[in-house]
């Protein structure tokens, strides 16, 4: 049973391998990489279930039982987080399908696309799933590696420039990111994080507090967090919009699950946590104010992106169940949400030819269906009910309430004051976009790039793509009574953490 | 909780100073350095973790088994090595790419850098209208 943890992580390797080999045949790709990604959602969903039922699923690879192998571990908040970032997964590379058939026929593929796709997908789930410090080290590299990939292909001028600024940054990271490891090593002699919350206990409080902040600060920078997050918006706007909408949806929340794992794991702590509450109302406050100035949709949507990081920062910040079961829900909805709307921004500037919002116009009239593909996960993202973000936000607001220390309420204040400002910026694009008098496209600015834009039409892989990820929003919303019991006990699990240890360090007879 | 002897504790602090020093640089070659030279030195602080006896093999055999080196941090300092060996010539690639495009390897402003520099000189250009005004005004 527990070989099924490794699916997801080996699975997509080989199969990028077989993709490459195929790198001619674009149908077998293609249908490779949709059989792939369709395996491991099931396959997420049965462990999702299974750590849900029986406790959490070991296993010990190479045999050696930890702390001294490695373990890759699926408890319910992995498993729970896998299973919508490999939905999101299969539904972009749908859309990426689509919107290549579309541009250049059936006939060809780019060679690269499908198997670093792959390995993107093997790299998160690996993230969610190890339960070795080092080890998501390595798929944090395996992630990013393919993601500088993804983001500088087919280089114009401006790609360059901003996969430049991703990946010194993104490096700069993975370095602090060492040194906390081998600083975590000497400290402890153990990188295990089952076996480290029981190392910690035993040091003075000062080097552990330094490791915490030290996490803090490696994690801020790949889920940017302010004032950690100033790369975000600069280089995601660049790549097309399947690929802005997977790195948006996956990689920043990845580093966020690392976040609260080795914080909640391995450090001991009282309900809310100042220093965290701080950071999450000023990303929270830059995030929004930042979209309120872009005048670029992309841009408006990568910087509320990291305001909504902030969302989940202050759950953490909360610090106990309630507050982290509001994050699990955030996360999950989010995760949705801000795929869907980079993708429909990719379907916008398909009829529009730019990604400026003061050069749009009268969408509503050229494309009802875009509308309505957009107002769902916009309203779903400010928070109004019924949609998915209400469920979240709800959530949110009543741990950070019931917390009950001052710093906390303030925290809530902000939360409200963030939603609105949200709110605000989503009915600016509205009012730019879809109202207004209808535009004629403007022509290609580069034709020679990816981005392929003012073709004025879509094809139905694109448009229904995305009408999967609007309808999974939705589900998130219809479902979110189950959602929040399994979140619930995926936050009592991360609080206790006994659980996790017990079946991590207890039998290892796992493989 | 391991010690580090004082000649390594400089050698490291020098590498990482020297890493950020570089890193802040303009020109995109030296940034590649200045990665480079970081990743050195949390190689080595990963060799440093595995204690007094770091630098001794880690091997069954060649030394007595109270005085073999921890193999752990070798192995983790090994997977690093060849990581940021990979993405260096990732980057260097990158830096070549950025170098046939723009014609030279000087890190450029962000977008919101550009933004506020031009409205700047917008504002200056019309502070200087209005004072020409104000001026033409007076002298009328």
């Amino acid at each position: 049973m527990s070989e099924l943890v490794a699916v997801p992580v080996l699975l997509p390797l080989g199969a990028a391998g077989l993709s490459m080999a195929f790198g001619r045949f674009a149908d077998v790709q293609r249908w490779l990489g949709l059989l792939v990604l369709g395996v491991i959602v099931v396959d997420a969903a049965v462990l999702l279930y299974f750590a849900d039922v029986h406790g959490p699923l070991v296993l010990h690879l190479g045999g050696w039982a930890a702390p001294v192998g490695i373990a890759l571990v699926a408890d319910r908040l992995a498993a729970l987080l896998l299973l919508i970032s490999v939905i999101v997964m299969f539904a972009v590379l749908l859309y990426s399908i689509g919107q290549r058939i579309t541009d250049y026929g059936r006939g060809t593929a780019s060679t690269t696309f499908h198997p670093i796709y792959l390995v993107l997908c093997s790299g998160v789930s690996l993230a969610y799933l190890t339960g070795d410090l080092f080890n998501l080290f390595v798929a944090f590299e395996i992630m990013l590696a393919s993601s500088y990939v993804l983001i500088t292909r087919r280089t114009t001028a401006n790609r360059v420039r901003a996969g430049m600024t991703y990946t010194i940054v993104s490096l700069s990271s993975s370095v602090l990111f060492l040194t906390m490891i081998g600083l975590v090593y000497a400290a402890t002699g153990t990188v295990n994080l089952a076996d480290l919350a029981l190392e910690m206990g035993e040091l003075p409080p000062a080097p552990v507090r330094a490791l915490a902040l030290l996490m803090v600060i490696v994690f801020g920078v790949k889920s940017a967090m302010v004032p950690l997050h100033f790369w975000l918006p600069d280089s995601y706007p660049n790549a097309p919009a399947p690929i802005t909408a997977i790195f948006a949806a996956l990689l920043t929340k990845v580093g966020i699950y690392a976040m609260i794992r080795t914080q909640i794991l391995v450090f001991e702590r009282e309900p809310s946590w100042p220093l965290m509450l701080t950071l999450a109302m000023a990303t929270m406050i830059v995030g929004a104010l930042g979209a309120l100035a872009q005048n670029d949709l992309n841009r408006m949507l990568s910087f509320l992106l990291v305001s909504h990081i902030g969302f989940m920062l202050f759950g953490l910040g909360v610090y106990d169940i309630a507050g982290l079961t509001g994050v699990i829900l955030y996360i999950v909805h989010h995760i949705t949400v801000q795929a869907t709307l980079f993708l429909v921004s990719g379907l916008i500037t398909r009829y529009t030819g730019t990604v400026a919002l003061s050069r749009m116009g009268g969408l509503a009239k050229i494309s009802p269906l875009v509308a309505v593909l957009f107002a769902v996960p916009a309203l779903s993202l400010a928070g109004v009910p019924p949609f998915s973000g209400f469920v979240a936000k709800l959530a949110l607001l009543r741990a950070g309430v019931g917390v009950g220390t001052v710093w906390a309420q303030v925290a809530t204040a902000v939360v409200v004051l963030t939603s609105l400002l949200t709110l605000y910026a989503v009915a600016r694009v509205w009012s730019r976009a879809f109202w207004g008098q209808v535009r004629e496209p403007e022509g290609d600015p580069d034709p020679s790039d990816e981005l392929v834009v003012g073709t004025g039409d879509t094809s139905r892989g694109m448009v229904h793509a995305t009408g999967v990820l609007v309808l999974s929003t939705v589900l998130v919303a219809v479902l979110a009574g189950p959602l929040a019991e399994v979140s619930q006990r995926a936050a009592t699990d991360l609080i206790t953490g006994e659980a996790y240890r017990a079946a991590v360090l207890g039998g290892g007879s796992g493989g | 909780m391991n010690t580090v002897n004082l000649t390594m504790a400089v050698v490291l602090g020098g590498l990482y100073a020297t890493g950020f020093y570089l890193l802040l640089q303009r020109s995109l070659m030296r940034v590649l350095l200045g990665i480079v030279i970081l990743g050195h030195g949390a190689n080595l602080l990963l060799q440093l973790a595995g204690g007094s006896q770091a630098g001794r093999p880690p091997m069954l055999g060649d030394v007595p088994i109270g005085q073999m080196a921890d193999p752990l941090p070798q192995a983790m300092a090994l997977t690093a090595i060849v990581i940021t060996f990979a993405l260096t010539t990732f980057l260097l690639a990158l830096a070549y790419r950025a170098w046939q495009l723009l014609g030279h390897d000087e890190v450029q402003d962000d977008v919101e850098d550009r933004r506020i520099r031009r409205l700047e000189a917008e504002l200056a250009h019309a502070d200087e209208e209005t004072e020409q005004e104000l001026d033409s005004e007076a002298t009328r």
